[in-house]
């Protein structure tokens, strides 16, 4: 446990730390747990995701301590941190995503609009056309360009006729900033588009259910800079209308796109404010150490 | 090697470093030299004994397609045939055409008298040619009293003899052809009134005790019901088992147990499923013997396990990126079954059923349990009637002395053959065509 302790202390708010005021500590918010706090300030004024005390199990072994923060609505989150650092296993939990590995266990509270998305009459089916992904490594489906995109307003039934199905593929790959390089080729496979091509057609799939939230597991990590730049240019574009949660490893990415940053270290929570402050003035020794690169 | 040299273990110098590079180098050389020839000589054995076993079978069975006719003038005599001129099909179909062959012979070789001689002379013509003359009538009655020239089906000596396997220097005692019959077919050598033609009869007929009337059309309709009993059963239950298992049950001790078992079953003899569908469907369930639908029943727990270890390593080496992309679309488990994983893993699973199913076709042994090995003259007509399979023929053929059965057991192995060399390009074929790449 390499979590420096700032102080030690047994007054504890995890029974409700969202209502329980946050202590103040010179000027910094510092949610503390039992061992360990989070600097920074986890809440915003107008939270589309409320996470509090989540923790995650992968059979005996625990991935995620006790971790809590809130998901503005059309803001872009950055989640940075070294590998093995929890970042994804949380991004995956805001979609239940971790339900398909059969070991693994979420506890704490995770609420999408004020709703529970561990709740017991929650479906999964529903949340995930809720909450979009897209993966680290482009994965189209290998069926055609135009079946991509529709194979989610299709499963979910929101269209009823040809042409209005046509019309949001249109769309999608238009929101996508793919339309230009694929109207021509729309039976095509989706396989024989290049890597940055495919990772856009990804997120038209995504947008196509017009979901509220899209998790973004580092996007980019598989595309060569100008296939990133596209991305990260689409991605500051879909904030209109999405609120997007975006794991990435290089710092550079999640200070141009995000609004916010969370730092991750061994499943803990370390430090979340804003970008700006983040990369600038981080306040905690490990959030310093890594966005100077002394190790990560 | 920039670094430092400290302490005594100096490394050696560059020179020294070449120079056994260079030593082993040779060794190294030789070592893969000598692998390289090991494995050419396994495959030249290989070859050299596949090349063996075709050419034996083939120069053996390859005469089997052809058969030898005699032209004979047949005259359909009214009186023989229908004595009381009722164009009756019935007294027809009862008429003495053996009759019309005997005169029809003597009428070649009208100097031959006594009983013996003509009956030897009648003895070059099959038994089967009375009945080939009577479904001649029977198609079109108004043969009667017109002579044709007809060509009959040669006995099976006759056959042997013309394909020049009997020694005609042999004494007349060892051969199973005689001086005059000799005599005869030399003539009618002469005159051009003796031919080889295609064997149609070789996939037109049921087995037979006379070679010249033997087919495989009986086994052959006998392996194709039991197979299509195999695909229909085994098929189905061996893709549903095989993505149950993979893809919706738990990981625990029940399907651990299952998997072990699964994979042992692969391993029984297939005997011993013959020997369970024995007990089980002809004594318990009291289903026919000999029966196609018993033989395909036993089969399908044979070709099961196959299918299903197939089935699952198809459905694994399908990408977890694409199940995680139907999922996080919202798909349900179903859905990412249905719609993506499955169509991508149907290929390898089809691929792994056609091969299963090619070692169901040449298998033997569970079908001898459960009667398949009887001699049945008729073609089977649906999934109840007696039948036996192309490899118990084979086998059922390879047992009987004469030299006719011995070309006729090669001829049905190289059908057999055939039919296994198709199912695997097939399979091949499937995979080459559908295999999709992500």
């Amino acid at each position: 446990m390499s979590t420096t302790v700032l102080e030690t202390q047994t007054v504890l708010d995890q029974a409700s730390p969202a209502s329980a005021p946050p202590r103040q500590k010179s000027s910094v918010e510092v949610t503390d747990y039992n061992n360990r706090q989070t600097v920074g300030k986890i809440t915003v004024d107008n939270p589309k995701m409320i996470c509090r005390d989540v923790d995650v199990f992968y059979g005996a072994k625990q991935a995620i301590r006790k971790v809590g923060l809130d998901i503005g609505a059309n803001e872009v989150i950055a989640f940075i941190g070294p590998s093995g650092c929890g970042k994804s296993t949380f991004l995956r939990c805001l979609n239940r995503m971790n339900d398909t590995i059969p070991s693994s266990r979420v506890t704490g509270q995770i609420m999408l609009d004020n709703e529970d998305i561990y709740a017991r009459e929650i479906d999964v089916v529903q949340l995930r056309a809720r909450v979009g992904m897209v993966f680290q490594k482009p994965n189209p489906f290998p069926k055609s360009i135009y079946e991509n995109v529709a194979y989610g307003p299709r499963i979910h039934g929101m269209v009823n006729t040809k042409a209005e199905l046509d019309a949001l593929v249109h769309d999608s790959l238009e929101r996508a900033g793919l339309i230009k390089e694929v109207e021509k080729r729309m039976q095509e496979p989706g396989t024989s588009l290049s890597g940055g091509q495919q990772q856009r057609l990804c997120i038209a799939r995504a947008i196509a259910v017009n979901p509220e939230v899209i998790l973004m597991d580092e996007p980019c990590s598989a595309l060569d800079p100008i296939a990133t730049a596209k991305i990260e240019e689409l991605i500051d574009e879909l904030r209109e209308n999405y609120t997007i949660v975006i794991v990435t490893h290089s710092m550079q990415q999640a200070a141009r796109v995000s609004q916010r940053t969370a730092y991750f270290h061994l499943g803990d929570l370390i430090e979340i404010g804003d970008t700006d402050q983040i990369f600038t003035n981080p306040r905690h020794k490990l959030t310093e150490d890594y966005i100077t690169g002394r190790f990560g | 090697m920039n670094k430092p040299v400290t302490g005594s273990a100096a490394p050696p110098s560059s020179r020294d470093i070449k120079t056994i590079v260079y030593q082993n180098l040779a060794r190294r050389r030789a070592d893969e030299r000598r692998f390289r020839n090991y494995g050419l000589v396994a495959i030249t054995l290989g070859l050299a004994f596949v090349v063996l076993m075709f050419g034996n079978i083939i120069s053996k069975g390859l005469p089997a397609f052809w058969q030898t006719y005699i032209q004979v003038p047949i005259t359909f005599d009214a009186a023989v045939l229908d004595p009381q001129g009722s164009h009756d099909p019935q007294a027809l179909a009862s008429a003495d055409y053996s009759a019309l062959v005997r005169s029809g012979m003597h009428q070649l070789f009208p100097n031959v008298e006594g009983r013996l001689p003509l009956r030897a002379l009648g003895g070059l013509i099959s038994s089967d040619a009375a009945y080939e003359l009577q479904r001649r009538v029977q198609d079109k009655p108004e043969l009667l009293g017109s002579t044709q020239p007809i060509w009959l089906l040669a006995s099976a000596a006759v056959d042997t003899f013309f394909k020049g396997n009997i020694d005609r220097t042999l004494p007349e005692a060892e051969r199973p052809i005689k001086d005059n019959q000799i005599e005869w077919l030399d003539q009618l050598k002469a005159t051009g009134k003796i031919d080889k033609h295609f064997n149609a009869v070789l996939f037109q007929n049921g087995d037979s005790r006379e070679p010249e009337q033997a087919g495989i059309r009986g086994a052959l309709m006998g392996s194709f019901f039991t197979l299509l009993v195999t695909f229909l059963l085994s098929f189905p239950i061996g893709v549903a088992t095989a993505v149950y298992l993979e893809e919706f049950a738990p990981k625990n001790r029940w399907t651990d147990i299952i998997e072990v078992n699964i994979n042992n079953l692969a391993a029984v003899p297939s005997i011993v499923f013959g020997l369970l569908g024995l007990a089980v469907f002809i004594n318990f369930f009291g289903l026919p013997r000999s029966a196609p639908l018993v033989g395909g029943l036993v089969l399908s727990l044979m070709t099961l396990p196959v299918i299903i270890i197939a089935g699952r390593a198809a459905l694994t080496s399908v990408p977890p990126s694409i199940r995680e992309a139907a999922l996080g679309m919202g798909a349900s488990k179903l859905q990412m079954v249905g719609h993506h994983v499955l169509p991508l893993a149907l290929p390898g699973m089809l691929t792994g059923s056609i091969i299963g199913m090619a070692r169901a076709l040449g298998e033997s042994a569970p079908l001898l349990m459960i009667g398949m090995i009887a001699f049945i003259v008729d073609v089977p007509k649906n999934f109840l009637d007696p039948a036996t399979v192309l490899p118990v023929q084979i086998y059922l053929w390879s047992d009987l002395p004469e030299r006719a059965f011995v070309e006729r057991t090669s001829a049905a192995i190289m059908v057999l053959l055939a039919f296994m060399i198709l199912m695997n390009g097939l399979a091949i074929l499937l995979r080459k065509r559908f295999e999709r790449r992500w």
